[in-house]
This record gives structure tokens, C-alpha cells and sequence, in this order.
């Protein structure tokens, strides 16, 4: 994978980056159907109203500001400044579990204010928010990892490498999970 | 050998316009493991998927022998069922347990793993990169990783059968609540812990799959192949990955809830329930029916998703053993752009009568008729095609024909059940286990033997025996016709899906005799399959040898490689195309390869 070249000759997009353009429509599938059951489930009866940890605020700061940093790191490293990059991952993936860590937090809110999301007292307004932010945590982690494969590839590997695909199809999935979990801070705290 | 094609495929890569394949140059011995195993080949992965399905078409299709053995035969015992199934079978009889269990399985097992991951995973490996000119998938690691998640839900769904509760038994749609409750059967326990994990890992299968054959389609064909001059089979296999990498997502976010349900407490799908023996439940609020939305926003496409492969490998084989051009190409396509758009807009007709208000009701009516028309477009142009062809009745081409005679049958008696109104009397009956059977079943089932039978030659270098192939087919098309168009009279009576024993009732006493005349054909129709398997396995070692690269005048690229093309599949350049893939008697010429530039003296497509 050492020869694949970010952009194309003839100006076609790269196989991999359309893999990830084609995948992001499958997840935002995958949340439309949550969130439409949630819609559907909405206008039933037995459906709690409650106020949204004012935590997901602080959460939703974080990983905005998750996505300024890895998009500065890309820049960094079409510069070459190889240093500054390193750094500039470290920082996102931080503030990606950091963002992670607030979630939980804001659950661990929600218990405490007696509202569980899960198990046999839980109403479904707040399962679909237990699952639904749980499933998107999961895919913040994805690119977590994803980072981290390639933080350690930057240390270990002996070769030089200038392709800048990998840290281009990361941050366009951390982009899109930026937006997707902005759509879902909307979603709960207006649209709902 | 293959280690020289993979060197000359170095050497031309250079000059390749797509400069991105980048093979690690250091694996060019290849290994058992490496090549029949974790192979990264598309053409060996498509026939790990080909044979995989048969597998399960096999184990799926017995299951279907054993529950119509309780149908045709429900008063007479047979101990040799007892060998097999153990407690199951007790004196020779299947219990009901068994008999839910076995349907539902049989249908889980048809409609994923063997037209679903048999036919397009197989077909869409297969012909993808074949016939749009490229080395390989977009991602041929992925590409491993799809069948091994699809062989790994299979070794989850087949370990579901030997646990002692048994498989999950509560239907393949698996409704809440007897997929959320495990108290609520046997079945319901660790059979559909199991069911829903190896669900799940057939979900990550398909989009991994699906994944690549869209990238593959769009971004790696070769120079000169636009879209409008690839094969029909290359748009068939398109959308039916578009269609699966849109709406697999939505039945996994219902799979989730289920799970949640199943283990966490929670009440998406359950409310107000009441179980005999474990008394009232806490949960309150849920809705079934939700499920139901969530399952058909899959299911409905799944239809397509079994179905259009089928259609595009049946237009090629058509055009080609008709030898004249595919009659409509543009109007195909377009018709397929709109099944595969409405596909998304008529889930609901399964849910006509679960309380669904009639007015918006009748909008899934019409939409679900407007099928009719794109389905309509696609049967006059294949029936236009063969119109004063010069036609070649290889076995290909008579399941091709076959494929077109039961998605006419099967497809008008769908116009009656798109109907809200007909569908209150006819909705869960045998008609419409009769309807689908035809038009989604065995339809696809004979658009996959289509495929086995003109494609075998190009993936063993050997042909399949010609006169099993034709005993083969009809005899299956005979028994297609036999099993399921009595079926419609069952139905039209009233006669409910999913009974066990319809002989205690007064109303359908009068069916006994044609019950056992229906799992009469099916038995002999299955032991046709098996012939088939045994004409498949021998032919691969032993079958005529292939002594021309293109034994069927075929216009398509898949053709213009080597009798066994290694991985690379060209050993040099690829060719460039100059044409559509449809020049069948142009000018009075037989054929014309697509890698044929058009002469000076030739009208241009």
C-alpha cells in the first residue's frame, strides 16, 4: 500500500476515498432508520419528556474542536512537519475519547436525576438516546483507532512514507462524525 | 503459473491509467492457504461464496423436505426422522418445535445466505471485475474479509441448530415478541442469541461487499468502458449493491433495538405482554410494529437485492444465445434505476393489515403497482430479444428462458397482493408463499443455475455435462410449477402459512391429497439438485475441457482473458473497449468483442 497516490491522474476520486464516501451514506442510513423509529415512536403514547445533561453542550465543543485540530494535522502533514503532526493526532484522538468521556458522564447524569436508559424502568425516549449516542460513541472510537494505527505507523515504520490518503480518509470520517453527532445534538434537543 | 501473470501484470501496471493497484511485491508464491483459503482474488472468493451457498441451498432446502414431509404425511411416522433429528423427531414424527424451527431456518438460510451472499456474492466477484476490465476489487482485502464475515455467520447460524433449545423458531422475520422474549419459546433462547449475532455478521458481509462492487463499478473500468457500454449483468449487480449497502443499516438499526430489548430491558418493541409461566412483564410503551417498519425497509429491497442479479445475468445470456443485441439497453437500465428506487417506497405492503391507516395504505398500493411497469418494460424487452433470434438452447439459456417464464407468473400474481384490499383475505395465506416462492425463489434460484451453467467454463476451464444440465432443468421447471401453483388454490381457499397440522381442519381437509402431491414433487425436485451438484463437482475435475477462450461467441471481456486467467486476470494489458457489450449479428457478422474498434465501414452504436 506504499505506492497508493492520494489524488489521481486523471482527476477520478481514489477507490478508498469512494469506499468511505459510499460507507458514510450506509451509516447515515443506519441512524435515519434510528432516527425515524424515533420519530415514530414519538407521536406513541408512554413517551417521557426530560431535559438533555447539560454536558452533550461541552461534548459537542470538544469534538468540533476535535475536528479543527485534525484538519489542521492534515495540513501539517502535507507540509511535512512531521513533528507538529504527531502532536496535532495525539491531540484529536484525546479529544475524541474525551468527547466519549462526556458522554458517559452525561448518562451517568441522566441515572442520577433517576431517568435510566436502560433496563426495566426505562422509558424508550431515553433508550433511543442511550442507543443511539452509544452507536455513534462506537464510531468515534473507529476513528480513534483508526488514528492510532496510523500514529503508530509514523513511529515504527522505517520507510518514508509521503502518501497522505490515510490521514485524508481519516479525517474526512472524523469530519463525518463531527456532523453526525451535531445532527444528533439538533435532533434531541430541537427537533424531538 | 500464476506466479508469471502476476509478474507481467507488474510490468504492464506501469502504464495502466488506473495507478493505484499496488500489489506487495513479495507474494508471488502462493501458498494453499493463500490460494484457496485467504484468498484475494476475486475469482477464487467468488467461488468460495458459490460453494458456501450451495451448502446452505443444500442444508436449507432439506429443511424444506422435512417440514413438507409433515405437510403431505402429517399421520404417518417415519423413524428414520427420529436417526436424524433425535428429540426432535420423537417416534418418527417432527414435533412443532421442530417444524417452526425448520421453516424458519429454511427461509433465513435461502433468502441471506444462499440469494443473497450464493448468488450476488458470487456473481458480483465473479463478474465484476471480469467484465468491466479490472485487475481486481477496489479492495480486495475487504473483499476476503466479506466472505469470511459471511462464513463465519454461517458457522453461527449451523452451531444455532445443535443447541438444546434449538434453533430460532419464531419465523425468518423475525418479529418481537417472540424474538425479543426468550421465555416466549424454545426457539426464542439461545437459538435467537444466536440467529441475531450471526445476522449481524451478515450484515457486516454485505456492506463490506457491497462496498466494493460499487467502487469497483465505478472507478475501475477500464479505458473506454463508460457506463452506458457495460453489460447489463455489471448494472444488475450495481444496483443491487446500492440497494444493499442502503438498506442493510436500517434492518441492523432494528436488529440493535432487538438486542437491546432481548438483553438490556429496555421497551422499543414491548409492551403490555403477558408470558404463560413467567407472568406480566414490566415493559410498557413499546411497539411491534415498529420492528416491522425497520424489518421491510430492509426486506422489501432484499426482494431486489435477490432478484436483480438474476435479471442482468439473464439479459447477457439471452442476448448472447439469442445472438442478437439486447433489445432495449437504455429502457433495461432505466427500468432497473426505477425498481431499484421504488424498492425503497413499498415496504408497507407487507403491513396492509397490521392496523396501517387504509390512506396511507392505499399510496403503498400505488406505489407497490408502479413496479408493475419497470418489471413489465424489463419482460417485453427479453421477451423481444429471443423475437426471430437464432437461439442456442444450451442449458444457460434454458434456465435464462425458464428465469422469464415464472418472474412473468410469479410477478402477476404480486399485482394481486399489492392490493390493501385483496390482500385482507389473502395476506399470510399459501398464496402468498406461492407468490414468492415463484417470483423471488425459484426465479433467482434459475437465474443463479443461468449463471452456473454459462460462467462455469470460464471458472474451471472445463464445461458442465450438457445432458445433465438439461435433465437438471426441466425437471425443476416441471416441479417449480407443480409445488407452487397448487398452492394459489390452497391460498385462495383461506389456507393459512406457518400451520402445522392442516388436516384437523374442517376447512382444509379437502387439501390433503394435494399437500402430498406438493411434498411428492418437492422430493423429487430436491434429489434433481443433487444431480446437479454431482454434474457440478464432477465437471470441475473432470468435465470437457475448454479449448477456446470463447466458447460462446460472447462479446464481453471476460472472455478475451486467458482459458485460466491467474490473478491479474489479463496476463498483459487490459484491453480497451470500443463498443457495447450487445454487437450479436451486427452487420451480418456473428459477433464482435467489445475490444473490437469500430471499423470505417460500420454504423457506430
Amino acid at each position: 500500500m506504499v505506492l497508493v497516490k492520494s489524488s489521481q491522474a486523471d482527476g477520478r476520486i481514489h477507490p478508498q476515498k469512494f469506499v468511505l464516501w459510499v460507507a458514510m451514506g450506509s451509516i447515515v442510513m443506519m441512524f435515519a432508520g434510528l432516527t425515524s423509529a424515533y420519530i415514530v415512536k414519538k407521536s406513541q403514547a408512554n413517551w417521557l419528556e426530560y431535559s438533555l445533561p447539560l454536558v452533550f453542550w461541552y461534548s459537542t465543543i470538544a469534538i468540533i474542536t476535535s475536528s479543527i485540530t485534525i484538519n489542521m494535522a492534515l495540513k501539517a502533514f502535507k507540509a511535512r512537519e512531521m513533528r507538529q503532526y504527531r502532536t496535532l493526532i495525539t491531540v484529536t484522538s484525546l479529544l475524541g475519547l474525551l468527547f466519549m468521556g462526556l458522554q458517559i458522564s452525561g448518562f451517568a447524569n441522566l441515572e442520577a436525576r433517576n431517568i435510566p436508559l436502560f433496563g426495566s424502568k426505562s422509558n424508550s425516549a431515553t433508550s433511543f438516546l442511550g442507543v443511539i449516542t452509544i452507536l455513534h460513541m462506537l464510531h468515534v472510537l473507529g476513528g480513534v483507532i483508526a488514528l492510532l494505527v496510523i500514529f503508530i505507523r509514523a513511529y515504527v515504520s522505517k520507510i518514508k512514507n509521503y502518501s497522505s490518503l490515510p490521514i485524508e480518509i481519516i479525517s474526512t470520517y472524523w469530519h463525518f462524525v463531527d456532523f453526525l453527532w451535531i445532527y444528533l445534538f439538533i435532533f434531541f434537543n430541537w427537533l424531538r | 503459473m500464476s506466479s508469471e501473470v502476476a509478474l507481467d501484470f507488474h510490468s504492464g501496471v506501469s502504464s495502466l491509467h488506473d495507478t493505484h493497484h499496488s500489489h506487495d511485491e513479495h507474494h508471488h508464491h502462493e501458498t494453499f492457504i493463500s490460494k484457496y483459503v485467504f484468498s484475494m482474488d476475486h475469482k477464487m472468493i467468488a467461488k468460495q461464496f458459490l460453494i458456501t451457498g450451495m451448502f446452505w441451498a443444500v442444508l436449507g432446502g432439506f429443511m424444506s423436505v422435512l417440514f413438507r414431509l409433515q405437510l403431505g404425511y402429517p399421520d404417518s411416522t417415519f423413524p428414520w426422522l427420529e436417526d436424524i433429528l433425535g428429540k426432535w423427531a420423537k417416534g418418527g414424527h417432527i414435533t412443532p418445535e421442530a417444524y417452526y424451527a425448520l421453516v424458519t431456518t429454511h427461509g433465513t438460510v435461502l433468502v441471506f445466505f444462499v440469494l443473497t451472499a450464493g448468488l450476488s456474492g458470487t456473481f458480483a466477484n465473479f463478474l465484476i471485475p471480469l467484465q468491466v476490465g479490472a485487475r481486481d476489487m477496489a479492495s480486495p482485502f475487504m473483499n476476503m474479509l466479506s466472505f469470511w464475515f459471511f462464513f463465519t455467520a454461517g458457522i453461527v447460524m449451523l452451531s444455532s441448530i445443535f443447541v438444546e433449545t434449538g434453533p430460532f423458531s419464531g419465523g425468518w422475520t423475525a418479529y418481537p415478541p417472540l424474538s425479543a422474549l426468550g421465555d416466549a419459546s424454545p426457539g426464542s433462547k439461545t437459538g435467537m442469541d444466536l440467529w441475531i449475532v450471526s445476522m449481524a455478521l451478515f450484515v457486516v458481509s454485505s456492506l463490506l461487499g457491497g462496498l466494493n462492487y460499487i467502487a469497483t463499478v465505478l472507478n475501475m473500468r477500464t479505458k473506454g468502458m463508460s457506463m452506458t457500454r457495460l453489460p447489463l449483468t455489471i448494472w444488475a449487480l450495481f444496483f443491487t449493491a446500492v440497494l444493499g449497502v442502503l438498506s442493510f443499516p436500517v434492518l441492523f438499526s432494528g436488529f440493535i433495538l432487538l438486542i437491546f430489548d432481548r438483553n438490556f430491558g429496555t421497551s422499543f418493541y414491548l409492551s403490555d405482554i403477558f408470558v404463560n409461566g413467567a407472568g406480566a412483564l414490566p415493559n410498557e410503551g413499546g411497539s411491534a410494529i415498529l420492528y416491522q417498519h425497520l424489518f421491510w425497509f430492509l426486506g422489501h429491497p432484499e426482494v431486489y437485492i435477490i432478484l436483480l442479479p438474476a435479471m442482468g445475468m439473464v439479459s447477457e445470456i439471452l442476448s448472447t444465445n439469442a445472438r442478437k443485441p439486447i433489445f432495449g439497453y437504455m429502457a433495461m437500465i432505466g427500468s432497473m434505476f426505477a425498481i431499484a428506487i421504488l424498492a425503497f417506497l413499498v415496504w408497507a405492503h407487507h403491513m396492509f393489515v397490521t392496523g396501517l391507516n387504509p390512506f396511507l395504505g392505499s399510496i403503498f398500493v400505488l406505489l407497490t403497482l408502479l413496479i408493475a411497469v419497470p418489471s413489465a418494460i424489463k419482460v417485453f424487452n427479453w421477451l423481444t430479444t429471443l423475437w426471430r433470434g437464432n437461439i442456442r438452447f444450451t442449458p444457460a439459456m434454458l434456465f435464462a428462458i425458464g428465469f422469464v417464464s415464472l418472474f412473468i407468473s410469479g410477478g402477476l400474481t404480486g399485482i394481486w397482493l399489492g392490493n390493501s384490499a385483496l390482500d385482507i383475505h389473502l395476506h399470510d395465506t399459501y398464496f402468498v408463499i406461492a407468490h414468492f416462492h415463484i417470483v423471488m425463489g425459484v426465479a433467482s434460484m434459475f437465474g443463479m443455475f443461468a449463471g452456473i451453467y454459462h460462467w462455469f467454463p470460464k471458472m474451471y476451464g472445463r464445461f458442465l455435462n450438457n445432458t445433465l444440465g438439461y435433465v437438471h432443468f426441466w425437471i425443476t421447471i416441471a416441479g417449480a410449477y407443480l409445488i407452487f401453483w397448487p398452492m394459489h388454490y390452497e391460498g385462495l381457499a383461506g389456507m393459512p402459512r406457518r400451520y402445522y397440522d392442516y388436516s384437523i381442519w374442517e376447512s382444509f381437509k379437502q387439501f390433503s391429497d394435494l399437500n402430498r402431491f406438493i411434498s411428492t414433487v418437492a422430493m423429487i425436485v430436491f434429489a434433481t439438485q443433487i444431480l446437479f451438484l454431482a454434474n457440478f463437482f464432477y465437471s470441475i475435475f473432470k468435465g470437457r475441457k475448454l479449448r477456446t477462450a470463447n466458447p460462446w461467441g460472447s462479446n464481453t471481456l471476460e472472455w478475451t482473458t486467458p482459458i485460466k486467467p491467474g490473478h491479474g486476470n489479463w496476463p498483459g494489458e487490459i484491453p480497451e473497449v470500443y463498443r457495447w457489450a450487445y454487437d450479436y449479428g451486427k452487420d451480418g457478422t456473428d459477433f464482435i468483442s467489445q475490444t473490437t474498434p469500430v471499423g470505417a465501414d460500420e454504423s457506430v452504436h
